[in-house]
């Protein structure tokens, strides 16, 4: 009889999430429906007017969307190099070692820390070194909002990555090792082939990471409603750009906010996806 | 689920995170019988500090707590029509098209304040600008900061031959409008291109959230210029730009000046702007700010004790008292004009269709 109960009770607390997953969905596009009823789901994608004007509203959500890849790619870039290298000192080098486990932890570590304060930090040290070096003038834009976002990302990066580097077999690496392989080829040619769909899916979990942040960004982005020239200039991600106007939007400008909202969310998905898919495989071999 | 539905719910939920992050004093209200009542209002970041104090002071002597979220003036009023609030607050009053559109609302002045240039330059502490010069540069227009027309108004002082960082609202603002709508009023190129609203398409510079955000921003940016409340270029200790007015002197916000921009009419629903006002010695982008309250007063589960003690709120802050405070945190009192129309205009205030007596 418990036993009976406790099937149902798991069932209705695994049936929770699927319901709480599509009531977000449905909520998204019926609140969405009504901007790209006006004004075309691919000239809404396409468009990069934001314009407020009374009775000619045009809300294109094409800055955004090139806003948030920029800083999204950017971030990736940025956070390779440190990565990539964490991983392998965790997972290969110093594999077991009490230093690897030291700072596994303190990468570990940064995945803890509220956006707030990385917020507050790129504000009040980053912006103001990017203004002093004569990176760009006004200290906001991509560049300083992707170096934090990258700084964000490498414990998401890293952490992951060096599981799959652990999980290479060590028949392999010996085989290597036997045939005169150096460790600097032993990982060219054995770790990164066995672990390159594990290491690529965890790099595709961090950028699901950057792809939705927000606080960070809205407070190192500059909030301009335009489509980046360079790096340095200021734009909007489309998670900025709903932080910024949410609390005051209305009518046509809410249901865009909400479009960006569906978008940014269908795009998370998509990336979360591929990043599960590669995990599996990586599982296979 | 829909739009508005959603709207109310993530409007409750904001109202709640409010009214938790206020202590709840309780107890009995100290005029009358009624109980203490608790209310809610949302709105303009801009007179928030004032509202701070006076909504203090409030609390002390009638017992009532006031809950007020700066969620931006456009917000307030959405929850003021979506009838979750008490009270809005709005730097901008409502159109006649917004008016329309909801039942029949009440605006209070509260008091007056006025949008700085705040401004961030090396060795400069003081910075004359006229209004066309100041549409030049938020159109981009005016680029560098030694540019001769500003130079001319400035004579003697030492200006960096460095690009000029205009900074401006993120989010839809009522200080947006006053100065936009100021920037309209002074400059035909303005208006045609970019016209005042509580959101504009700003062509150059960066964007910040809120007062604080565009404060935080200018303090933290060389070269910057942006637009804020006084009190917030005051407490951020930004220096900001003394101003020429319509009659062509030049003038800094002082209680005095702010004052001076209300002097002319002042229509009976008090719906009006005073930006660059023809009076002598008138800061130029001065602004009333409002509450807004419906006339009906029960709707949404309130009950008379929740519309008595809103009235009694309203009419604090006309009072001596509370306008005293004006001054204190870098705001203006209100006219005394300004005062009689509320007053009077607070007596046709309902609940379910009877006056309020109290």
């Amino acid at each position: 009889m418990s036993d009976k109960l406790y099937r149902i009770l798991l069932f209705l607390a695994a049936l929770a999430m699927p319901i709480v997953c599509g009531g977000v969905v449905y909520a998204l596009v019926t609140d969405a429906y009504a901007a790209f009823e006006h004004f075309g789901f691919l000239k809404f994608l396409t468009s990069s007017e934001w314009s407020y004007t009374e009775g000619a509203e045009q809300y294109g959500a094409l800055p955004f969307i090139t806003g948030t890849l920029m800083t999204t790619a950017l971030a990736l870039l940025f956070c390779i190099p440190f990565s990539l290298p964490v991983a392998l000192f965790v997972g290969e080098y110093f594999k077991g070692t009490k230093v690897a486990s030291v700072l596994a932890t303190v990468t570990d570590l940064l995945a803890g820390i509220p956006s707030i304060i990385y917020g507050l930090w790129g504000f009040y040290t980053l912006r103001p070194l990017i203004m002093e070096l004569g990176i760009s003038p006004q200290g906001s834009g991509v560049l300083t909002a992707s170096l934090v976002l990258a700084i964000m990302i490498i414990p998401y990066a890293a952490s992951l990555s060096a599981e799959f580097i652990k999980m290479v077999p060590n028949d392999l690496k010996e085989g290597a090792y036997s045939l005169g392989a150096t460790r600097a080829e032993v990982i060219r040619r054995v770790v990164f082939p066995v672990a390159g769909s594990g290491i690529f899916s965890s790099y595709i979990l961090a950028i699901g990471r950057a792809l939705g942040e927000t606080m960070t960004v809205t407070m190192l982005i500059g909030n301009t409603n335009n489509i980046p020239e360079s790096i340095t200039s200021t734009g909007n991600s489309m998670a900025s750009i709903i932080a910024n106007q949410f609390g005051e939007a209305d009518g046509l400008r809410l249901s865009s906010l909400i479009a960006i909202g569906l978008v940014l969310f269908l795009i998370t998905a998509i990336i979360n996806l591929i990043g599960k898919v590669m995990i599996k495989r990586a599982r296979i071999v | 689920m829909n739009q508005n539905n959603m709207k109310k719910i993530f409007s409750t939920v904001m109202t709640l995170v409010i009214a938790l992050a206020v202590v709840s004093c309780g107890g009995a209200s100290k005029d009358s019988g009624r109980k203490a009542q608790e209310l809610s209002g949302a709105g303009a970041t801009f007179p928030l500090p004032f509202y701070n104090v006076v909504f203090e002071h409030f609390a002390e002597v009638n017992g009532d707590v006031v809950a007020y979220g700066g969620i931006g003036s456009g917000g307030g009023v959405r929850n003021l029509r979506d009838k979750i609030v008490d009270f809005a607050g709005s730097d901008a009053f409502l159109t006649d098209k917004e008016m329309a559109e909801m039942d029949a609302v009440i605006h209070v002045p509260t008091c007056m304040g006025a949008v700085v240039l705040a401004y961030n330059l090396d060795g400069v502490n003081s910075l004359n600008l006229s209004g066309e010069l100041i549409a030049d540069i938020f159109a981009g227009e005016v680029k560098m900061w030694n540019d001769e027309r500003i130079a001319a108004l400035n004579p003697g002082v030492t200006l960096p031959a460095e690009a000029i960082i205009p900074v401006f609202r993120s989010d839809g603002s009522g200080t947006t409008f006053v100065f936009t709508d100021y920037l309209t009023k002074v400059s035909p190129m303005w208006k045609e291109k970019f016209g005042a609203g509580k959101s504009v398409n700003f062509p150059v510079g960066q964007a910040a959230k809120g007062n604080p955000g565009v404060a935080g921003v200018i303090k933290q940016t060389k070269n910057a210029i942006g637009y804020v409340g006084s009190e917030y270029a005051f407490a951020q200790k930004i220096p900001y730009a003394t101003l020429q007015n319509q009659r062509g002197e030049f003038v800094t916000p002082t209680a005095a000046s702010i004052s001076a921009a209300a002097s002319g009419t002042i229509p009976a629903d008090t719906r009006c702007s005073i930006t660059n006002a023809d009076a002598a010695g008138a800061y130029p982008i001065s602004t009333f700010t409002w509450m807004i309250i419906y006339k009906e007063q029960h709707y949404a589960d309130r009950s008379k004790a929740q519309a008595i003690a809103t009235l009694d709120l309203l009419k604090y802050i006309l009072s001596d008292e509370a306008q005293h405070i004006t001054s204190e945190v870098h705001y203006a009192p209100l006219p005394a004009k300004a005062k009689e129309l509320s007053l009077s205009n607070l007596k046709a205030v309902t609940y379910d269709g009877e006056a309020i007596h109290n």
